[in-house]
């Protein structure tokens, strides 16, 4: 392991702190990991491929909605909001 | 033997509804669809279900069309979401002339209101503020055409219609022989949309390619079906490209994002340019749109004829061949209308609305 | 804004990496494009706890200064050979002389029931998601699937603290060690095998085990294994499962480059110089077939050469490039799939994860086309990346509707972008 700096956001208005680098899918995994949208039928869904291929784990960043939190990195002061 | 009281040559929503009417009216029906049921332009459409008042007698189809339509209103398979349309105007000569478009609408047993720009803004929020008169037709609405077209052709095999999948290869005395060799006995009509001239090549016909794009979800974005008021001068107007605005709230909470017109374009691709033009054009009226993330675009051709009305009624110098196809981009509207009119006259019933307009002898000599 | 050079490079994993540095090294002006915030693609994907592997350190050290690196550059659309990405801030054109692809591979993720609770993800997903942060530490993680990738998947995940369960391979024993017994040809794999080995003491690794079954009522709470000797259930946190890899051909197919589809999942088309079938465009590593590392390094040098028009050095690499490939005959060989895993989904195991479409709603669908226009299946955000692939590999038809844009969703503002006129570069 080696040192590092942290950033601090908000995932669904809750104080988060991430290793810098994070994406914002570690984030909101501190906070709700089991249900970062809804699928249309209502079910809950989480991040599958890790890596911007499923669109499952899209959020709201900063307003901007349908987001991969996977493919974003976290900076300071980032609002995050799950569920679409 | 294969003896039939109607063939009916192709299953886009067209055909289907001919299909679906004929076999309501207790005939012996076929139906001759190759490919997937209402994949054709049928797929490619935006499902808008609306009246455009530039041409009197495409008013009258529409009108007769749109009460149709009103039976599939519970129909889960249609997906019909009553919208409304919302026509805006990008000029003041647009916006002098919407008093008269409400009064024509209105008289041909419609309703549409006008909007002056604060009405504009509390309608439809995300319109460009600078945008200042419109006009409104509540009671219109946007349907799933592909599904549509199989359940009406699921609807008519229950009646006992008989669905082939073989495609038609020429039209002989008294039917139609397939692709098998297999001959179809009786009377033909011809709902075959772009493909047209490959069986009634004496019908004038071109291919009218359009570019759609649809978003992802964004429920509440948008409310209405808009369009400027200035669209119908791109749908007829009869030479070049063109692009128009045509927004459309999907059930899903999609926004579908149309639209274009182009003649001479073989190449069934999505063109960057032309889906960047239509775009911009999309955005001068609504600039949040900007933001949204398109998820798939995709093209299709239109059927057009020479005066952009389609061909319903009998093919001249042919027993018991008629046609119903050339629909340009108002086939999903106008497809339950056409085939009523066609089975009037097949009947010999008293015509819905004056066939005259339609009748295929006006390309003829 | 239209950008201009020599190569564009897309990918920024080891073949695209190694292609940019050695079309660098002749001179190219060589612009790389990653669609992530970092270069190292997925298999030298920056870890924040972690330092990368010594390969990927200096891979990515020999690209610093000598190529333009553009990571959050998702390249969503082409006009001919120009290409449009998107960035976070706007729309960015690339003509280039010569188009690299290195768009490199994703995971194989089959359906099964229970598959979309929160919890399950991909094998190579967990791992990506471990190195961007994700918290695993004392959680419960149960690793399946096919293919080498298992191994290093559970050891990234226990270097993160989980408690990796046991690893399940679905091939058998027999055929796991037929692929270990060949393993001495490729000195490399065989280290890294040892290693993994290593890190793993203690994880129990079986063969001929596969997951039926994930439940859980909000989240995943245990899966049901099965293997010869029947069938039980285990409780845990995750279920790290992959198939194996898919290549990424999209961008290729919407270039017009030609496929080969002699395999249920397509791979790009390209000659010994890895020359695809539109001039100009070249393509290196898994895109054109699945054989890990070391072909795509050299491939992706291979690629770099050419591009960099030194095609007696591209052709000194083939040798290399033909041992390289050969692993992965034997991956394909030895890992390949049990006939059962493609029976796993019912009728009512949702196969479209995007719109929530149930297998059984695909009856009677003929194609990708038709099961869109019925089912709505593969028509929401993924574009059908994850069911279409699903279904091909199920058997069910082929991924339809490859050469259309947007190549990944896209704001409409960047589709919007191909209309402004060329501005002209004023020469120096």
């Amino acid at each position: 392991m080696t040192a590092h700096a942290s950033v601090r956001l908000q995932v669904d208005g809750q104080p988060v702190e991430v290793p810098e680098g994070a994406s914002v899918a570690a984030a909101v995994a501190r906070v709700a990991p089991t249900r970062f949208r809804d699928s249309v039928h209502g079910a809950p869904r989480a991040p599958l491929c890790g890596m911007g291929v499923c669109f499952e784990c899209r959020v709201r960043i900063d307003g901007r909605v349908q987001l991969r939190a996977c493919m974003v990195p976290v900076r300071e002061g980032m609002q995050v909001d799950t569920h679409g | 033997m294969n003896g039939y009281d109607l063939i009916v040559v192709g299953a886009g929503i067209v055909g289907a509804c001919c299909a679906d009417e004929a076999a309501a009216a207790g005939l012996r029906v076929a139906i001759v669809e190759p490919a997937t049921v209402g994949g054709g332009a049928t797929a490619c459409a935006m499902g808008h279900l609306v009246a455009m008042d530039d041409d009197p007698a495409e008013l009258a189809l529409a009108r007769l069309s749109l009460q149709a339509w009103e039976a599939f209103s519970e129909l889960p398979e249609a997906e019909f979401s009553r919208c409304g349309t919302l026509w805006v105007a990008a000029s003041a000569d647009e916006a002098a002339g919407i008093a008269a478009r409400v009064a024509r609408i209105n008289a041909s047993g419609g309703e549409a209101h006008a909007l002056d720009a604060q009405q504009l803004r509390e309608v439809e929020p995300a319109l460009a503020p600078d945008l200042c008169a419109g006009m409104l037709a509540p009671r219109e609405a946007v349907v799933y055409p592909p599904r549509m077209a199989q359940h009406l052709v699921r609807r008519a095999c229950a009646r006992g219609a008989a669905l082939h999948r073989r495609a038609v290869q020429r039209l002989g005395r008294g039917g139609a022989v397939l692709d098998d060799g297999s001959v179809l006995r009786g009377p033909v009509l011809v709902a075959t949309g772009c493909a047209l001239p490959r069986l009634l090549p004496q019908l004038p016909l071109r291919p009218r390619k359009g570019h759609l794009v649809i978003t992802d979800r964004y429920p509440g974005q948008l409310r209405h079906q808009v369009l400027e008021l200035g669209y119908a001068d791109s749908a007829h107007g009869s030479d070049g490209s063109s692009v128009a605005f045509n927004v459309q709230p999907r059930p899903t909470g999609q926004v579908l994002v149309g639209s274009s017109r182009e003649f001479d374009v073989d190449d069934a691709a999505v063109s960057p340019p032309m889906l960047a033009r239509m775009l911009q054009r999309a955005f001068r009226f609504m600039p949040a749109l900007r933001e949204l993330q398109a998820i798939r675009a995709w093209t299709g051709f239109r059927p057009a004829t020479p005066d952009g009305r389609p061909y319903l009624g009998a093919v001249p110098g042919h027993a018991d061949l008629w046609v119903a196809a050339g629909h340009e981009g108002l086939g999903v509207t106008t497809a339950p209308g056409s085939a009523r009119l066609l089975l009037d006259l097949i009947l010999g019933r008293t015509p819905a609305i004056d066939p005259a307009p339609y009748a295929p002898s006006r390309v003829l000599p | 804004m239209v950008e201009r050079c020599d190569v564009a490079v897309i990918g920024a994993g080891p073949a695209g990496l190694a292609a940019a540095r050695t079309a660098a090294g002749h001179g190219a002006r060589v612009l790389l494009l990653d669609a992530q915030p970092r270069c190292g693609g997925q298999v030298w994907r920056h870890d924040v706890a972690h330092r990368a592997p010594h390969a990927a350190r200096s891979a990515i050290r020999a690209v610093g200064g000598k190529v333009d690196w553009r990571p959050h550059h998702q390249v969503v659309a082409a006009d001919g050979r120009r290409l449009l990405a998107e960035t976070p801030e706007g729309a960015v054109a690339i003509e280039a002389a010569h188009v690299v692809l290195a768009t490199g591979a994703r995971e194989l993720l089959l359906p099964f029931p229970g598959w979309t609770l929160p919890g399950v993800t991909g094998a190579g997903g967990l791992q990506a998601l471990a190195k961007q942060g994700w918290p695993l530490a004392g959680k419960r993680v149960l690793v399946a699937g096919s293919g080498p990738l298992l191994l290093a998947a559970a050891a990234t995940l226990r270097r993160h603290g989980a408690e990796v369960l046991g690893i399940h391979e679905q091939a058998s024993a027999a055929r796991v060690a037929a692929f270990a017994a060949q393993l001495w040809r490729w000195p490399a794999r065989a280290l890294q095998a040892a290693r993994l080995r290593a890190a793993l003491t203690g994880v129990p690794y079986r063969c001929g085990s596969f997951v039926r079954r994930a439940f859980g009522t909000t989240q995943l709470e245990g899966v049901e294994l099965h293997d010869a000797h029947g069938t039980r259930q285990i409780a845990c946190d995750h279920l790290a499962v992959g198939y194996g890899l898919v290549p990424n051909i999209e961008l290729a197919a919407l270039l017009g480059c030609a496929l080969d589809h002699d395999t249920v999942h397509p791979r790009v088309q390209a000659d010994e110089l890895l020359r695809t079938s539109v001039p100009g465009v070249l393509a290196a590593g898994e895109a054109v077939g699945v054989a890990g590392l070391a072909a795509a390094r050299i491939e992706g040098a291979l690629a770099g050469h050419v591009a960099g028009g030194n095609e007696a050095a591209a052709r000194a690499l083939r040798p290399a490039r033909v041992r390289a490939r050969r692993f992965a005959a034997l991956l394909a060989r030895q890992f390949a799939l049990d006939p059962r895993l493609r029976a796993l989904a019912d009728a009512g195991t949702i196969v479209c994860r995007c719109e929530d479409v149930p297998l059984a709603a695909l009856d009677g669908c003929v194609d990708a086309r038709s099961a869109r226009l019925v089912a709505r299946c593969g028509m929401g955000a993924c574009q059908g990346r994850i069911c279409g692939a699903a279904l091909a590999e199920l058997g069910r038809f082929p991924r339809g509707g490859l050469r259309r844009p947007p190549l990944f969703p896209a704001r409409l503002a960047t589709l919007a972008a191909f209309l402004q006129p060329t501005i002209p570069e004023i020469e120096p």
